[in-house]
């Protein structure tokens, strides 16, 4: 490939950005230790690692909201200290956060005024708002309240917020775990239209194609240490990815053609009522499952799937319609523990607080879901013993790294949560599992053992739904995937016959910005 | 003759309705600010025995009024430095400061009982102002005009300033506002001082206006009202001086029949019936599906730790 013009130039100018020696240490743990890495102007840089790596608490430093221990931060050359938010905003800094920082009750324009140091009166912001929406093809209303808009737009707002500032180094902190393929396309258009026009992009992922698709290089940390420097386009994602975890990667078994049994679950008919206060109401739900078969649903957070969860669980009974079945059995109006007696096992979405109990010990969150299957509080009266000793074979066949069955929920990582959520639940040999998003924010060697064990659940002849917005994972699992969007369920149709762009553009937005699933003309 | 009854009865209300408007606007910009402060009775009893033995004293009742504003700003600001630098639970600490409120004024004040200071005087010129028709314009108390202009500055301030946006983010969103960059335990503070100085003023007003004498818990409860209100109001300011309004209209209601001799149902009854029929009346009207705009600020009463 010839050089570019930006390529040539390059070596003449000092790096945008440079860091030597950067280290930062928390109570008990070294978050980065003599990290060091340079980013060109004009450069799409990517920080690639593990959950855990250290890669936010280093973004943090760069963008004054954390200082470092040790170590020197260079600015076009120059020696800079960068003291908070505003200091790194003065040098030319814009960041765009992982957990947009945006306030839900408040206009597209209020919150972009916010994230300004001065800004100008608001019809004058208004009308740069609209020159940067024109000038980036970025389609955003400026009145619009925040909590109406979907994902995608939201992040949005962050990125106009960036750009009116004029940034010369633009941070993105995993801006695509959230956003359908065709979202995706967008955003990388827009980085490279503003890269070209000389900004350089720090970009930290740990989605691997992406980087492969976007960035110029690359910067792999793994325990708070740089291990590796590479060029993203001469790699694989497989040799990225044994670089980040440090170790070979095991592949998922899949089991192609396993004979399926009768229908486990079904469902029909099934609404239900927005969970408050910005919840999606759930229209006339239809789909079943067979035993031995993982059934996959697609869609961006925030168009029912939480309320599909719910109401499949037995936790939200009140205004719930519809039939859903278990082993031919109507479950309708039971409620959490008389599903679960049937053998329904569902794992929400939050593991803190919502599947498991942060404050107390992993036997006791042990009990609070097995208790009726595994007879741990017979009569009315724990049985600890037994609930240790089941909470330990959890631990011990999921490989959750605890300190044992007394350690409190909140003391593990997510992964390793996670994995003892799935475990606690797939131990109790269900006939139906429902997860939702089981491997959101887990390490690539954590969801590869969790998927693996769904796989195997499934095998043993459960009926598994795995409820997900990352595509790649439903690929990876389903035998047959649909796609959930405003409430409404599309026909499920075997992996065989879609294509990733086909459930994208299901997937559309929250507002059906792309066109509805067939079931929406049944519903209306 | 009911044209004059009518007179007294708004002049009553506006009296009524003047002291819980104030401590409860104050208490709105707190709320709206993500700071849950329960201590709004408290601080309308120091205010209302500062602003008492200050008159006494100075025999300046204006002088009162600012007294007492600065002594409830200085107790909330021990509310203040417990919760959000302490990072107490602004439940209990609210409550303790009422408590200690109680008993401080009932200590301060007991010199105080049984003697009588000037009236806050009116602002407008004697002939206006005691004219038998003109009082309903120009007769009431300074601090009713200012309620009522606090009203639309609180708004204002909320929804047209740079400073209010700023606020009413860091109430939406703390973590959000200071990854930001936004000083959210410094402007806490200030909203929890100015919620403080609004309360003092509010108490001032009930014992150099309404009675210009000291009586132990002489606010008899309203703080709370005031509270009620700023919850049922949806933090809207308008609809805290609807409902401060329709609390004083009540309560002359209910003076007026007792005056008239009307007595088919037990004092008692009659004295709960202006905070029942208030709380009533808001609850019903703000109840149903409510919007964004008009629901809880995110972060009320949740702690704010700068960290990681």
């Amino acid at each position: 490939m010839a050089p570019t013009l930006k390529e040539i130039l390059r070596p003449a100018m000092p790096p945008r950005l440079e860091l030597s020696g950067i280290t930062k240490r928390f109570p008990g743990v070294v978050a980065n230790d003599g990290v060091g890495f340079s980013v060109a102007a004009g450069e799409i840089h990517a920080l690639l690692g593990e959950n855990g790596a250290g890669k936010s608490t280093l973004v943090k430093i760069i963008y004054g909201v954390q200082q470092a221990d040790e170590g020197e931060l260079r600015w076009n050359g120059a020696p800079v200290s960068i003291e908070s938010p505003r200091a790194a905003r003065r040098l030319g800094i814009a960041m765009v956060f992982q957990h947009f920082s945006l306030f839900e009750a408040m206009t597209v324009l209020e919150n972009i005024a916010l994230g300004m140091d001065d800004p100008p009166p608001q019809r004058e912001l208004e009308a740069a708002v609209r020159a940067v929406l024109d000038t980036y093809d970025l389609g955003l209303d400026p009145h619009r309240d925040v909590f109406t808009l979907s994902v995608g737009e939201r992040q949005r707002i962050e990125i106009v917020r960036a750009l009116l500032q004029n940034p010369k180094l633009l941070i993105m902190d995993e801006p695509t775990s959230v956003l359908t393929p065709q979202e995706v396309e967008q955003l990388f258009a827009t980085l490279r239209r503003i890269a070209a026009e000389g900004c350089s992009i720090l970009y930290i992922s740990h989605k691997l194609g992406e980087i492969q698709a976007l960035c110029e290089s690359a910067t792999i940390l793994r325990g708070g240490k740089v291990v590796a420097t590479c060029d993203p386009r001469s790699e694989t994602a497989r040799s990225m990815a044994e670089m980040m975890i440090g170790g070979s990667l095991k592949d998922v078994a899949r089991r192609d053609g396993a004979p399926v049994g009768p229908v486990r679950l079904a469902v029909d008919g099934l609404s239900a009522p927005g969970e408050p206060p910005f919840g999606t109401t759930l229209k006339d739900v239809g789909f079943s499952v067979r035993g031995g078969e993982i059934f996959g649903i697609a869609g961006v957070a925030g168009n029912g799937q939480n309320e599909l969860l719910l109401a499949l669980s037995g936790e939200r009974l009140e205004e719930v319609t519809g039939d859903i079945r278990i082993d031919e059995t109507c479950v309708c109006g039971l409620g959490v523990s008389a599903r679960r007696r049937r053998g329904l096992a569902a794992v929400p979405e939050e593991r803190n607080g919502h599947a498991a109990v942060p404050a107390l010990s992993l036997s006791e969150n042990a009990i609070l879901s097995a208790r009726t299957r595994k007879r741990l509080a017979a009569g009315g009266l724990l049985r600890l013993g037994a609930a240790k000793a089941y909470a330990s074979g959890v631990i011990e066949a999921f490989s959750v790294r605890a300190t044992g069955a007394a350690a409190k929920a909140r003391s593990l990582s997510g992964g390793n949560l996670q994995k003892f959520v799935m475990g606690r639940e797939i131990l109790q040999d269900p006939a139906v599992l429902v997860v939702s998003q089981p491997t959101w924010g887990v390490d690539a060697g954590a969801a590869g053992f969790i998927r693996q064990a769904m796989l195997d659940l499934a095998a043993r002849g459960a009926a598994i739904v795995v409820i997900s917005q990352d595509l790649d994972e439903l690929f990876e699992l389903a035998d047959r995937i649909a796609v959930i969007n405003d409430g409404h369920l599309s026909p499920a149709r075997p992996l065989a016959e879609v294509t990733v762009d086909e459930i994208g553009l299901l997937m559309g937005g929250i507002h059906g910005a792309a066109p509805r699933p067939a079931t929406s003309e049944r519903a209306a | 003759m009911s044209a004059m009854l009518l007179i007294s009865v708004v002049m009553g209300i506006a009296g009524a309705a003047t002291p819980i408007l104030i401590a409860a606007l104050g208490e709105l910009v707190v709320e709206k600010s993500g700071v849950l402060n329960l201590g709004v009775e408290g601080m309308m009893l120091i205010g209302a025995v500062t602003a008492f033995a200050v008159s006494v004293h100075t025999g300046s009742p204006a002088l009162g009024c600012l007294a007492a504003m600065l002594a409830a700003a200085l107790s909330s600001l021990i509310f203040a430095v417990l919760t959000l630098t302490l990072t107490a639970n602004q439940v209990a600490t609210g409550l303790a400061l009422t408590i200690f409120g109680t008993g401080v004024s009932a200590l301060a004040g007991a010199p105080y009982v049984g003697i009588t200071t000037t009236r806050l005087g009116s602002i407008f010129p004697q002939a206006l102002a005691e004219d038998p028709w003109l009082r309903v314009l120009f007769g009431h108390s300074p601090l009713v005009y200012l309620g009522l202009i606090l009203t639309f500055g609180v708004w204002w301030f909320l929804a047209r300033t740079r400073t209010g946006l700023v606020l009413r983010a860091v109430g939406e969103g703390d973590e959000a506002a200071h990854s930001i960059g936004y000083p959210v335990l410094k402007i806490r503070y200030l909203a929890i001082l100015f919620g403080g100085a609004m309360a003092g003023l509010g108490g001032s007003y009930f014992s150099l206006v309404l009675t210009p004498m000291w009586a132990e818990r002489l606010t008899a409860g309203r703080g709370w009202i005031a509270i009620a209100l700023v919850v049922f109001a949806s933090w809207r300011p308008a609809w805290v001086l609807a409902g401060a309004y329709l609390f004083g209209a009540v309560i002359t209601l209910e003076l007026q029949s007792k005056a008239a001799g009307f007595n088919a149902f037990a004092p008692e009854f009659l004295s709960s019936l202006p905070y029942l029929a208030t709380i009533v009346v808001l609850a019903v009207i703000s109840a149903g599906r409510r919007s964004a705009k008009t629901r809880a600020p995110a972060c009320l009463g949740r702690p704010f730790r700068a960290s990681a």
